[in-house]
């Protein structure tokens, strides 16, 4: 009978839903039905609502804070100012950049939307009504906006509590606006290959202040129970063991006694990497009150006062000889970090990755140098949607070879060709220190040309220029191309720490009697999918379905200590984790089965989802079986159960790459545009699931169209936010997305046990300079060299008018 | 994002409502569609003690068209202007109007009435009905009156309305002709960066009658008699449109904001205008 047929081993793989199927989001069902579990649908008997009182100004003197009215409205039970805080020494809290900040205004505000008191209510309402009855007198004083100003001498000093500090964690300060400058590189090898070079081109690459904007802006619950002494939180964290080691750090509660749980999170980017005063502030009140404290943000100020992004002014330099083969890159960056410098790096790293910047060319010599800025800005710069600092080295270069091309008179497309990193140089040692693990540039890019047709697209062009030429047409055609190098998966834990914590990730796995199992893992997922992918990496590795998987993170009771999910980290990190800690779940298990089947445990090979005896197919024992063994039979010397654990340190990063095309249309008299094709090719490693790999560069690609075309966090001269909603913060919706073709080659990382990259970012480094090569190339036959991001209708319209295509 | 404490009041017909606004005075405001009102009361920039519900009034509602006249109740939200197929003979430019607010979510609750009586600027259809000629019924304690949109907008939210008074609906003939809703916005959602409304008639392949208003380039809406006429007797040719325009720029005081800064406005709205203009005689 049918039925009685053993399924073959195509069925067995099949079924597993391992790496490679295209298995659907196991979450979407709770989301897709509005039963996610956000930190705001978070209620707990007797919880109190947290309101900030923050600053209208820039930069100002608090004179006096006045809490009365407020203390006098019904419902209000406190009302916290940095006094309060003073005496528990937490009115100051430190950044993960090695600066501090202040939790509540200490004696002035440096930033508009600055914390200035917290209000504490019996319900949200009151919280509100109360904030807007604290009376605060403010000096104003002079604002510094811009970076290049903050740095000159007579510049207003805004961090007076390190007055007459020259020098802070990452070495000497200068001037007193001054954070650092961290250099990588050879300086004078770099200058002498430059000023002996045969053609050389410069350029100030701008890449402008924005914000993650995660639809779920922060928030937290924070329950203290004074009877056990456990302290609860509830948070928008992408990284909860962090906070629970930094609050207790803090608050001197016992790491024991505090649980961190970062419930469903919609969205991070970066934007919940960092802490936050409202964190600090709901753990110090309910430590007050004994009763739970809720603190929710809202948008506008998810927009002025989290984290931003970017706000990098990187002026490059770039030599080649005159055939075009590059010999020495250089770069300077003027960093603004705003009032506080709170990066979210690896701490060794205060400008990231940046050194990333040659990309995927083989440049012999190179030197970056950052001076980081304090301003009166936000503070923030974190890595939104990448790996740290990797999207403006990836804008960077892709900008500098642009312009290089020009230089040269040399097509963009085959001055790339002639300076990628071959496929036989990889391990390939980088100029700037990065020994970059696999990748095989050329098949990537020949396969995206060919995709696009650029020979055609490059006649079309220079037949739309002439026909613009002659007044037949009023609209340019721009060719924006893009190959990026990221660098992700932080990290080795010899030179990466948050806050002395090494980059490491973890994941224990239980396989439940009947066969079945959960994992748990140090990362936090906030939209990536991993309760799906996770499950397959483990499936295909313990030969259990993944329908059988449960994955759990975020709770830091029961997962292992892990640093969290941002940097593209959790598959390159906490992947390998899973990875490693089925195999020891293997291992056991094959012992079992050679007790069972009576053979000695070389005598068996593993097989999808089963043990057999090696020439005898017909004698085997499944993953199945095996597991119900583990926990009813007296095994000698095995102990019952089946678990395992794995912590893992990376020996290295990953490198994915990836080609892409953008075709644009552009209307010279609006300053609108139209993206007629975007073609993506991404090198991701394995594939685990390739939908969630389509997904995630769908998703990143609309970031990257957002940022490039028109999402900034714009400040008027006095510091003013001038985008502080989604009307004039640009969010995209289906209306402004275009169709994206995805593609992909497949180069596994060598050193990653199932040989995968990670993913979720590369469509964000290579998006940004793709659609904004794909302006500047539109007015190449016209002159155009550089040009600052965001393109929005009216700065396009302004490069046309200054082009003097307006007649 | 939390509006101050208000009392919330929704009559079931005109006359209580009416009593409400006189009752509170300047603590009063009616509510619409809310998609002005209640995101400035969210910012906590308007401060409403006591919000009137037009929501129940169902006389507010509906669209009539009685031969060549169209009357429409300001409660009708824009999905229901996209919807009437009446309204898409009788007055096409609506409905190529109305697709291009915002989204469906908010027109399926904002309202006619609201858009244009609260005087904002950035509003389409305040131009619109200066384009049409339409006249709006206001209902106060003593009666109702007329006043004509092209009379009705003062400056930036200040209009011909009384505090005490209620927009209840706005009526004009049938246009005929052609007609094209030009609309130039940063995103879906966005206010217009310029926009124009145009309905041209034409007799013998000449312009014979002619409207022109356009949005958000000034602190009211601008309807330009002398664009209208700078093509009427012409064909609408090259020179005329630019005669046209050129009145039309004469007229418009637009202000820097984050849309861009007044020259790209003045040249967007000299093209969205030409553009509109050829669109509306190509379907004359």
């Amino acid at each position: 009978m049918n039925d009685m047929t053993p399924p073959t081993r195509e069925e067995r793989v099949e079924k597993l839903k391992g790496l490679g199927c295209s298995r659907k989001r196991v979450e979407d069902v709770r989301f897709t039905h509005g039963k996610g579990n956000y930190v705001d649908d978070i209620k707990l008997p007797g919880m109190l609502h947290g309101d900030f009182v923050r600053s209208p100004y820039a930069h100002a003197r608090v004179k006096s804070i006045d809490a009365s009215a407020a203390l006098a409205l019904k419902g209000v039970v406190a009302v916290l100012t940095a006094k309060d805080l003073e005496p528990l020494n937490l009115h100051w809290m430190p950044t993960l950049a090695g600066d501090k900040q202040m939790v509540l205004a200490d004696g002035k505000v440096l930033f508009q939307g600055q914390e200035v008191a917290f209000v504490l209510a019996e319900d949200r309402y009151i919280a509100a009504d109360a904030a807007e009855l604290v009376e605060v007198e403010y000096e104003e004083l002079p604002v510094v906006t811009d970076p290049f100003k903050a740095l000159e001498p007579d510049a207003v000093e805004l961090r007076e509590d390190l007055h007459g500090q020259d020098s802070g964690v990452h070495g000497k300060r200068r001037h007193h606006n001054h954070i650092f400058l961290w250099e990588a590189g050879h300086k004078e090898a770099t200058e002498q290959a430059i000023s002996s070079a045969e053609v050389v081109a410069e350029e100030m690459v701008y890449y402008h202040r924005t914000h993650p904007c995660p639809l779920e802006t922060c928030g937290s619950v924070a329950s203290m129970d004074k009877v056990n002494g456990k302290l609860t939180v509830y948070g928008t964290f992408q990284a909860p063991h962090v906070v629970r080691t930094v609050a207790s750090l803090l608050s001197g509660i016992e790491e024991h006694n505090i649980r961190v749980v970062s419930p469903d999170i919609g969205g991070g980017f970066g934007n919940k990497v960092g802490v936050y005063p409202g964190y600090v502030c709901s753990i110090v009140a309910s430590i007050v009150t004994g009763r739970p404290v809720k603190w929710v943000e809202d948008r506008m100020e998810n927009l002025m006062a989290t984290a931003f992004a970017r706000d990098y002014w990187m002026k490059g330099r770039i030599s080649a000889t005159k055939d075009g083969r590059i010999t020495g890159l250089s770069c300077h960056v003027t960093a603004d970090h705003g009032a506080f410098d709170a990066c979210a790096d690896p701490t060794k790293f205060p400008a990231g990755f940046f050194h990333i910047m040659t990309g995927s060319y083989d440049i012999p010599v190179a030197h970056v140098g950052v001076d980081g800025v304090y301003t009166n800005k936000a503070p923030g710069g974190v890595a939104y949607r990448c790996s740290f600092r990797v999207t403006e080295a990836a804008y960077f270069i892709e900008r500098m070879i642009e312009v290089l091309a020009i230089e040269l008179g040399m097509d963009a497309a085959e001055l790339r060709a002639k300076n990628f990193i071959r496929k036989e140089q990889f391990p390939y040692h980088s100029a700037l220190g990065w020994e970059y693990d696999s990748g095989d540039y050329h098949t990537a890019w020949e396969k995206a040309l060919k995709a696009v047709d650029y020979e055609g697209l490059r006649r079309e062009q220079a037949e739309r220029v002439e026909a613009f030429r002659r007044g037949e047409t009023r609209k340019l055609l721009g060719i924006g191309l893009t190959h990026f190098t990221e660098i992700v998966g932080a990290g080795p834990v010899k030179n990466c720490d948050i806050l002395g914590m090494g980059m490491f990730d973890s994941c224990e796995i239980r396989i439940h009697p009947t066969g079945s199992a959960i994992a748990r893992l140090g990362t936090i997922s906030q939209g990536q999918g991993h309760a799906t992918t996770f499950a397959q990496i483990l499936a295909s590795e313990i030969g259990l379905s993944a329908d059988s998987i449960t994955i759990e993170e975020g709770d830091t009771d029961t997962a292992p200590y892990g640093l969290g999910t941002y940097g593209s980290r959790s598959t390159p990190v906490a992947g390998a984790a899973t990875a490693m800690a089925g195999r020891k779940i293997r291992a056991k298990a094959q012992m079992i089965a050679a007790y069972l089947l009576e053979v000695h445990d070389g005598d068996l090979e593993w097989d999808v989802d089963r043990f057999v005896v090696k020439g005898a197919p017909e004698r085997f024992k499944t993953m199945k079986e095996i597991a119900y063994a583990a926990y009813n039979q007296a095994i000698p010397g095995v102990e019952p159960g089946l678990e395992a654990v794995s912590y893992y340190d990376p020996p290295n990063m990953t490198y994915p790459f990836g080609a892409y095309v953008c075709v644009m249309e552009i209307d010279v008299d609006t300053g609108t545009h139209e993206i007629r094709q975007f073609y993506a090719l991404d090198d991701c490693g394995t594939r685990i699931n390739p939908m969630i790999i389509e997904g995630q560069v769908h998703g990143g690609l609309t970031e990257a169209l957002a940022i490039a075309m028109g999402q900034e966090i714009a400040y008027d001269e006095i510091g003013n936010v001038k985008t502080g909603t989604l009307m004039d913060f640009f969010l995209p919706t289906a209306w402004e997305t275009p169709n994206y073709t995805t593609d992909f080659t497949e180069t596994p990382s060598p050193h990653h046990p199932i040989g995968a990259k990670g993913v979720g970012e590369s469509p964000n480094v290579g998006g940004v300079p793709a659609f904004s090569n794909a302006v500047h190339d539109a007015f190449r036959a016209f002159g155009l060299r550089q040009v600052h991001m965001p393109h929005d209708q009216w700065r396009i319209w302004k490069t046309a008018h200054d082009l003097g295509l307006h007649g | 994002m939390i509006p101050a404490s208000f009392e919330y009041h929704r009559p079931t017909n005109l006359e209580a409502a009416l009593a409400t606004l006189k009752e509170f005075g300047d603590d009063a405001r009616v509510l619409a569609g809310g998609h002005s009102l209640i995101p400035m009361m969210k910012l906590r920039m308007a401060a409403v003690e006591h919000l009137v519900d037009l929501q129940a009034i169902a006389d507010l509602k509906g669209i009539a068209i009685d031969g060549g006249t169209v009357r429409i109740g300001a409660m009708t939200t824009q999905h229901e202007l996209i919807a009437h197929q009446g309204l898409a003979q009788a007055a096409p430019i609506i409905r190529e109007a109305a697709l291009q607010i915002a989204d469906p979510q908010v027109r399926y609750m904002g309202t006619v009435g609201g858009n244009v009586a609260n005087g904002d600027p950035g509003n389409d259809m305040p131009g619109l009905m200066q384009c049409l000629d339409a006249t709006y019924t206001l209902a106060g304690p003593d009666g109702t009156r007329e006043v004509k949109a092209r009379a009705f907008y003062e400056a930036a939210y200040m209009t011909a309305r009384e505090d005490d008074e209620i927009l209840t609906a706005i009526g004009f003939e049938a246009t005929g002709g052609g007609w094209a809703y030009e609309k130039q916005k940063r995103k879906i959602g966005d206010y217009a960066t310029a926009a124009a409304a145009v309905i041209l008639q034409k007799d013998g392949g000449v312009c014979s009658g002619a409207s022109i208003a356009m949005t958000n380039l000034a602190d009211t809406p601008v309807w330009a008699a002398e664009a209208g006429e700078a093509l009427v007797g012409t064909a609408c040719e090259p020179d005329a449109v630019g005669r046209a325009v050129e009145a039309m720029l004469a007229r418009i005081e637009p202000t820097e904001d984050n849309r861009g800064p007044v020259e790209f406005k003045r040249h967007v709205a000299g093209v969205i205008l030409r553009r509109a203009i050829e669109r509306a005689w190509s379907r004359a």
